[in-house]
């Protein structure tokens, strides 16, 4: 019985995945690993936006302040680059669809929607600037 | 010689404990999301830049006010889900748990602050 119980929890020899340190970036991983830096660095964007909202359901003096930086250059840097990572993260969303589907998991696909991502979020967001 | 392999351990649980409803779920919010994100972005965009008298106008829009509660509702829920698997990926123990709890803290306080907000300019 004791023999059984320690069978089943031990360890099993598995192998690892490559270190970090090593490991050749390619295009599948870059775009995988921003997929990931641009969703959660959105946190950015979500926190302005919604002190401003607060900010002009306040009062003017409140709003003025958040408003002002908002539109500020620095505003529009982050706003901006925010843009960039929502379409970004937007189209690598959806390649994730696309495998959840089963589709797509090949390498020359997978790198095709790799590319797509990055040329397709930088068209969409000079498009979305362009309507703005 | 025991036959059962470590798949027995591993049935019904996923990598979560939890089955797969972590995933179905960032599945249909980005659906959801991906629907309403692109009218958001533009409608925004356009808000943005104008004095408070507009702005308020511009959110006291029936349509303005929904989408901007949904985008914040779903955008911030999708955010708690995939920022918790991100932390589930690199921190472990107390560390994990506190960062989760922080995570979905700040979600629905985030989330209550601008319904608050788009409720007492749009109603």
């Amino acid at each position: 019985m004791a023999d059984t119980k320690e069978a089943r929890s031990a360890p099993a020899e598995r192998p690892l995945s490559p270190h970090l340190q090593i490991y050749r970036p390619q295009l599948t991983s870059i775009t995988s690993i921003l997929t990931r830096i641009t969703g959660n660095a959105l946190i950015v964007a979500s926190l302005l936006i919604v002190w401003w909202l607060l900010a002009a359901a306040t009062s003017d003096a409140y709003f003025a302040v958040a408003d002002a930086v908002l539109t500020s250059w620095f505003g529009d840097l982050v706003l901006t680059l925010s843009l960039w990572a929502v379409w970004y993260h937007y189209l690598a969303g959806l390649r994730h669809l696309v495998w959840d589907a089963g589709k797509g998991l090949d390498l020359p696909t997978a790198e095709k929607m790799g590319w797509g991502c990055i040329i397709g979020s930088v068209v969409l967001t000079v498009i979305t600037l362009l309507l703005v | 010689m025991r036959y059962i392999t470590p798949l027995k351990q591993a049935e019904n649980k996923g990598a979560a404990g939890s089955g797969t409803e972590h995933h179905w779920y960032m599945m249909v919010s980005s659906v959801g999301l991906a629907l309403i994100m692109p009218f958001f972005l533009v409608a925004f965009g356009r808000t943005l830049g104008g004095d408070r008298a507009e702005v308020l106008a511009v959110l006291s829009n029936p349509l303005m006010a929904i989408l901007t509660g949904l985008v914040i509702f779903f955008g911030l829920r999708h955010f708690a889900s995939g920022a918790q698997t991100m932390i589930e990926d690199y921190a472990q123990g107390g560390t994990r748990k506190g960062l989760i709890i922080a995570v979905t803290i700040l979600s629905y306080g985030m989330i209550a602050v601008g319904l608050f907000a788009l409720a007492k300019i749009a109603l």
